[in-house]
């Protein structure tokens, strides 16, 4: 059996996805800027899919902006508002400890052109508390930027009570909502937020589309240079199938939401309460309260193991899964996240993420229930540290 | 993560001699859990040769697969033959490594010199030079590309 769990990193295209940009890739090829018959039809196909995307998020379809992803939205947002209020003698950001790298690294880059950046810290759940935020906003601070929900351990956070703790001081608002939109409520207005990342591949459309929301009234320097495309602010043909495809699966996920929410949150509950099975010391990270965690994100660490090799041995069982261990983040240290949370590195390089989807079944939750208990626990048998913890 | 040949994954797959030696006369632990790889090995020396190995391992892919073609590389030999086993001895036997993971196979090395320089002390003597681990050498061939 092959179960793909890893639908955080990335998610297999919907059939609604694969009808929609197949045709358009063969036959929708203008450019929507031509003064033609054959632009103009790739023209009204971006023109609908805007007011798509601006449905979903309950925004007006001149707010949204398309980008090449969550990476472009997230650089996009953070440089523009810390170029804004640089103008203003502003020069501080302010965001969380675990942020994507798109937000984290764009402000090491700010942080070395003269801004000062406060990271939030985060509870051992993973909560960014109103509290921090509202001690560490000043009077020269140009945005706050707090991830709606977590990539890695999927706590959602309080966006509506951080954003009015930003407009209280009149500082603007975004957030990463990479993660959570199509698989949590998203509303623009209810959450009251300036600005808003999402990206089409990680609710089973394209890869390399997404689409950054401005505020009507929030100001946004330019993206990149050229033609006259996204209201002048991010020239550059448009990407009229990828972008098309990407709001045809974001429709179709929010008319479904509900059903889905619940049916992917019963196969998170059902993995959760079984995967420690009679493994002892099996940590869940993130947050306890299933209505705050993504519907799809489970994460656990297994002590006295180490990821990479606990995903190697699940991908020859057919299972597809994640780790933030060192090894599988490409450097000396354990996930960001994780660490943020408290946890030791020795246990943080023993996580486990698995991310589910509206694509998988009870049966593939009870195959994976029955497979890694025997492979933890083979690891267990070979790992030097293992029998200390144990007994601890 | 890193991609694996075909080698490497046999022997992270199937590991050689892991386990412990109940009665071994030299122990070497290396690494740390901060770092996520911890290596020990066990020697079981009878007259100058090492008649058995076994080692576990915490840690990745390659550092399973480096400890599994270390102890097999070694066992039999002189006490002599295993202090010249190289990082890069470990890496060829493996038909390579993916670059980040060149660490894993100094650990093996530092391992197998660790548990010979045990077996010196246990018996009062002082370890050869050949034995002796420079604590920093693992450090420099950590990559960290974050
Ligand atoms: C929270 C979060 N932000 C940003 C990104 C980057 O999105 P993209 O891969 O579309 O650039 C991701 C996914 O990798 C993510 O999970």
């Amino acid at each position: 059996m092959t179960v793909y769990a890893d639908n955080a990193a990335t998610t297999q295209m919907s059939q609604t996805a694969l009808d929609t940009i197949i045709p358009l890739l063969r036959e929708t090829y203008g450019n929507a800027s031509s003064i033609h018959s054959t632009g103009q039809e790739a023209l009204k196909i971006l023109d609908t899919a805007r007011s798509k995307v601006a449905a979903a998020l309950n925004a007006e379809p001149r707010e949204i902006y398309f980008t090449s992803g969550g990476t472009e939205s997230d650089n996009w947002a953070i440089n523009s508002a810390a170029e804004l209020g640089a103008k203003q003698g502003k020069k501080h950001l302010i965001s969380s400890a675990i942020e994507h790298h798109a937000v984290l690294h764009t402000l090491n880059k700010l942080k070395k052109n003269g801004f000062e950046v406060t990271l939030l810290p985060v509870t051992n759940e993973g909560f960014v508390t109103p509290e921090s935020l509202k001690a560490a906003i000043r009077d020269d601070t140009a945005l706050v930027t707090i991830m709606q929900a977590n990539n890695e351990v999927g706590t959602i956070q309080p966006i509506k009570e951080l954003a009015a703790i930003a407009h209280e001081r009149k500082v603007p608002f975004h957030t990463d909502a990479v993660q959570a939109v199509a698989h949590i409520p998203v509303d623009v207005k209810a959450l009251d937020v300036d600005m808003l990342s999402l990206s089409g591949h990680k609710f089973h459309g394209p890869k390399g589309v997404g689409a950054l929301y401005v505020r009507k009234s929030q100001k946004l320097t330019p993206f990149m240079e050229g033609g006259a495309q996204e209201r002048s602010r991010r020239a550059g043909t448009e990407n009229v199938p990828g972008i098309a495809s990407m709001a045809a699966a974001l429709e179709h996920s929010v008319n479904n939401l509900d059903a889905n929410i619940k049916a992917v949150s019963a196969l998170r509950d059902k993995l959760i309460a079984g995967l420690p099975g009679k493994l002892p010391k099996v940590i869940l990270n993130g947050a306890k309260d299933g209505n705050l965690r993504l519907p799809g994100n489970v994460n656990v660490c297994f002590e006295g193991i180490e990821g990479e090799s606990l995903l190697l041995l699940l991908d020859m069982a057919g299972i597809r899964g994640s780790s933030g261990s060192a090894c599988t983040s490409g450097s000396l240290d354990p996930s960001h996240v994780l660490l943020a949370l408290g946890l030791p590195h020795g246990t943080a390089h023993g996580s486990l993420r698995l991310s589910l989807g509206e694509f998988n079944t009870d049966a593939e939750i009870d195959y994976i229930l029955e497979q890694v208990p025997p492979i933890v626990e083979r690891l267990r048998a070979m790992s030097p540290i293992w029998e200390k913890i144990s007994k601890s | 993560m890193a991609a694996y040949n075909e080698r490497v994954m046999d022997h992270f797959r199937n590991p050689r001699n892991v386990g412990v030696i109940e009665d071994a006369n030299g122990v070497g632990e290396v690494g740390n859990a901060k770092c996520g790889d911890i290596m020990k090995m066990y020697l079981k020396i009878e007259n100058d040769v090492l008649t058995d190995v076994k080692f576990s391992t915490f840690g990745c892919g390659a550092a399973v697969a480096t400890s599994s073609m270390a102890t097999e590389l070694i066992k039999g030999k002189s006490i002599n033959d295993a202090l010249k086993l190289t990082n890069k001895a470990v890496v060829e036997a493996l038909e390579g490594l993916p670059p980040v993971k060149i660490h894993c196979s100094v650990l093996a090395e530092q391992a197998v010199k660790t548990a010979v320089a045990d077996y010196y002390t246990r018996r009062g003597l002082t370890p050869p030079p050949e034995a002796i681990v420079e604590e920093s050498d693992e450090e420099e061939f950590i990559a960290n590309d974050e």
